[in-house]
């Protein structure tokens, strides 16, 4: 094992966490004293017994900053007091996987984690032994020391880092057992809460260097436009100008400071000629229903006979559901710092996505990919929007155009006009009863714009209906789209699982027994593949209907969901209840399998606002376009829940040891669901598009 | 350009910017007080609060000029040592997500508690409904505002 003596005379026990035989790393002791990290993922004991553990992946707002350390802490029997943590940058020699996306940190870094602790324990406790000349089977370790309970013996890691660091690491080390955790399951606050309640510079916006400029862009103020001329004369005689600079269909104002840029910005003069198609909502709503009926469908998935089991129904139960076009509106605004220089360049600021931030622009600007740098700041939100790397590219564009280093902002203007939505669908759902209400076929046909498949093919009741057709119809819209928090299914849950609603109450069926009826004969006696498992949805319904006292409360109106998302399993309860003649939503219960829970107090809320956001979109999000311009474009025109219009949410966790299946977005999908249901048996009245604030049903009410 | 004085958190400082450049930019841009954000820059979703003679305000709309000889309060300066009671039940509760939001939530918490020391649930819910937290952290914040006013200030 290498070892690097820090600056006050700490040792470095360094661990790659993207080898399973966590082999040893060079660690560089005088960067990590300077403040100034540019390597790897480690794991670093000082003789002050300070343990500092880097977090790789980037922190949106899902704990991952958190939770990773708690992970590596466990193993290693640290004292958590004592444990520093600190945000990695981009390193692809010795990170897999540096993304935050898919609720897939946790998943794939679980085993990784747990062996980086579980073998630096290990010499730890080999460096205690042999000072001691006992055997290591005697040693035993606690809070960051290793104990010879024969002798009475004590040393802190801090005493042992020097001599352990020089032993050799065993290719296999034991973990612990689950019920032997200490740490993980416990509530661990979120490391940077006192840097965040008092100010500190954290996030992207928050980066300023000397002799930065700043740049705020003008991009086409429609979809389907192109630039043609620009008149930049009157900016850039405003104050504090530098220059004018114009690139692919942008313009960027770039000055001494965000408020003169962003004056200088609006006297512009640009003119735009027509590229494609200026689609406007109304459009939409023409071109889904056109290819609903005619539309050259891909399929999905097909089971049984559909036609069959269609013509023999003796009921069939037809619904569509639509929703609109969504911006993430994560409360930072994009923005990044860039500094392009002749022999590499420097980007800091908050991305998802930091290996295809440096990728992009290694490209963009024809240099080697190791001659990027990719800082990774803490994160406003993101929700899918800071995959994408557009942000970076105009940063780079800007600086390589300016010569200087230069901090791109969005306002929250330009955040919400300026593309990469959660894509509108609108879905058909077909169900064909029998004579007894047995599901006997299902159909449906999802229509998206630009999202490739909009149905989740696999997930349930696929498997459980033995007659089954899933297809899809794309529309290709100049409008851009991408990833939103629970892709394609934080709609398509709602509607799939309001649909089930309508289909159980026409089979005369409780909801709840309907949907278990379902497993179960897919347990019995599958119809083609399952990709989900069975008894962990079942087990989230038994728990949610437990837990709300379904069909028990008096005075109240329950509605149920239950979706399976990103490897995890959420039920919900939706619970009305009338007051003044009005129905009110008063809470939601849901259960949660994510497998072990790391953190109890960052998955407590992960959940909370994962069906806080699920609600809130579904109740008030919608964006719409006139002419291929967005009608909304700060919140004042779209309208994010407030304090003021939450329910309370209970969270019940299933214990069941399975290792951590992924948070950051299965609490979403459901919410949707189990709202509209309970809104449904206290009105009678079924919401069908979202936002249910514009649905007829809801007119009057709020 | 104008050359202007501020108080700001007990301090004095000059700057020289326009007088119609908002408050919110001043500090961040001239100040290097980056702990008051920008979310919406139209007062609707609270990020840039900060207090005025002790009152909770939106700078992202407040220009510069119009401060005057007014004390200004941003989140660096709530406390000395970062111990505020709201900033120490923002701890305790855990309330942060991305914690982009909490510098303004703290703000208007410790304004209203200023002005209410025992605020009602339906006072804290009306108090607090002006600013937006994306990630959801509502029941949180709601909790952590109930728990500064529990404890003596």
């Amino acid at each position: 094992m290498k070892i690097a003596a820090a600056a006050g005379g700490g040792l470095f026990l360094g661990f790659n966490w993207s080898n399973s035989t966590a082999l040893p790393v060079v660690v560089d002791a005088k960067k990590i004293a300077a403040g100034s990290i540019t390597f790897n993922s480690y794991l670093s004991i000082g003789t002050d017994n300070i343990i500092t553990i880097v977090s790789p992946n980037p922190e949106i707002g899902q704990g991952i900053k958190t939770a990773f350390p708690m992970v590596v802490a466990e193993e290693l029997d640290a004292d958590w007091k004592q444990v520093k943590t600190v945000q990695g940058n981009l390193d692809t020699g010795i990170f897999e996987r540096q993304v935050t996306g898919g609720s897939g940190a946790v998943p794939h870094s679980w085993e990784r984690l747990r062996k980086a602790g579980a073998t630096a324990r290990h010499l730890l406790i080999e460096a205690a032994a042999a000072g001691w000349k006992v055997p290591v089977a005697e040693c035993t370790t606690e809070n960051g020391k290793v104990l010879h309970k024969g002798s009475g013996k004590s040393l802190s890691y801090g005493e042992l880092a020097e001599a352990a660091s020089k032993l050799t690491a065993p290719k296999e080390v034991k973990l612990k057992s689950e019920k032997d955790f200490k740490l993980i399951g416990q509530s661990v606050r979120n490391v940077d809460n006192n840097n965040i309640a008092t100010g500190k510079p954290l996030f992207g916006l928050d980066v300023y260097r000397e002799g930065m400029l700043f740049a705020v862009i003008q991009r086409p103020k429609a979809f389907g436009l192109k630039l043609k001329s620009v008149n930049a004369e009157a900016a850039k005689a405003m104050p504090g100008i530098v220059d004018v600079v114009t690139f692919d269909n942008s313009v960027a104002v770039v000055g001494k400071s965000t408020w003169q840029v962003k004056k200088a910005k609006d006297v512009l003069k640009i003119e735009y000629e027509k590229a494609a198609d200026l689609e406007s909502s109304e459009d939409h709503n023409r071109i889904f229903k056109q290819l609903l009926d005619n539309g050259e469908a891909t399929v999905r998935r097909k089971d049984g006979d559909v036609e069959a089991a269609f013509k023999n129904a003796a009921k069939v139960i037809k619904s569509e559901y639509q929703c609109p076009f969504l911006p993430h509106s994560p409360l930072e605004p994009m923005n990044f710092f860039a500094h392009v220089r002749e022999d590499g360049v420097e980007l800091v600021g908050p991305t998802q996505t930091p290996e295809r931030a440096r990728t992009e622009v290694a490209k963009l600007l024809g240099m080697a990919p190791e001659k990027v740098t990719v800082e990774i700041t803490r994160q406003g939100g993101g929700f899918g929007r800071r995959l994408a790397a557009d942000f970076v590219l105009e940063a780079a564009n800007v600086s390589r155009l300016v010569k200087a280093p230069v901090k791109v902002i969005w306002t929250r203007e330009d955040d919400m006009t300026g593309g990469i939505y959660r894509p509108a669908v609108r879905y058909r759902f077909e169900a064909a009863l029998d004579k007894s209400g047995e599901l006997i076929g299902y159909k449906l046909r999802g229509v998206g714009m630009n999202s490739g498949n909009s149905t989740r093919e696999d997930n349930f009741p696929s498997g459980a209906v033995d007659n089954l057709l899933i297809d899809s119809v794309e529309h290709k819209s100049p409008i851009t789209t991408g990833p939103w928090r629970a892709p394609i299914t934080n709609f398509l849950a709602y509607a799939e699982q309001s649909f089930l609603d309508e289909v159980a109450e026409a089979a005369g069926k409780d909801p709840v027994e309907f949907r278990l009826a379902l497993l179960e004969k897919a347990k019995k006696s599958p119809a083609g593949e399952i990709k989900y498992d069975i008894d962990r949805m079942i087990a989230v319904i038994k728990l949610a209907a437990e837990k709300s006292n379904w069909g028990k409360k008096k005075g109240v109106y329950q509605g149920f969901s239950v979706y399976f998302s990103h490897r995890s399993y959420v039920a919900q309860v939706g619970e009305v209840v009338i007051t003044k003649g009005k129905p009110s939503l008063k809470n939601i219960i849901a259960a949660v399998d994510c497998g072990i829970v790391i953190n109890k107090s960052g998955s407590l809320q992960q959940v909370r606002g994962g069906v806080v956001d699920g609600l809130g979109h579904a109740m008030f999000g919608n964006m719409t376009f006139k002419e291929g311009a967005p009608d909304q474009n700060n919140f004042n025109g779209f309208r994010l829940i407030r304090m003021n219009e939450i329910p309370e949410v209970d969270v019940h966790f299933v214990d069941n040891g399975i290792s951590p299946t992924g948070l950051g977005e299965p609490a979403l999908p459901p919410a949707g669901g189990a709202v509209a249901n309970a809104f449904y048996k206290a009105t009678k009245q079924r919401l069908r598009n979202q936002p249910f604030i514009n649905e007829d049903a809801f007119k009057g009410i709020s | 350009m104008a050359l202007l004085k501020l108080t700001i958190n007990n301090r004095a400082y000059d700057t020289d910017v326009e007088g119609d450049t908002p408050l919110l930019w001043v500090l961040r841009d001239n100040l290097g007080l980056v702990g008051t954000k920008y979310g919406c820059g139209i007062a609707q979703c609270g990020a840039c609060t900060v207090h005025l003679d002790g009152k909770a305000v939106r700078s992202c709309v407040l220009p510069v000029s119009a401060v005057g000889k007014a004390k200004v309060t941003t989140i660096e300066g709530l406390s000395e040592k970062g111990d505020h009671p709201v900033q120490k039940a923002w701890d305790e509760v855990d309330v942060a997500q991305c914690g982009y939001c909490q510098a303004g939530q703290i703000m208007t918490a410790a304004a209203l508690l200023k002005e209410k020391p025992k605020p009602t649930d339906e006072e804290i819910v009306s108090g607090m409904s002006g600013n937006i937290c994306r990630c959801g952290t509502y029941h949180r914040i709601r909790e952590a505002v109930k728990v500064a006013a529990s404890k003596p200030n």
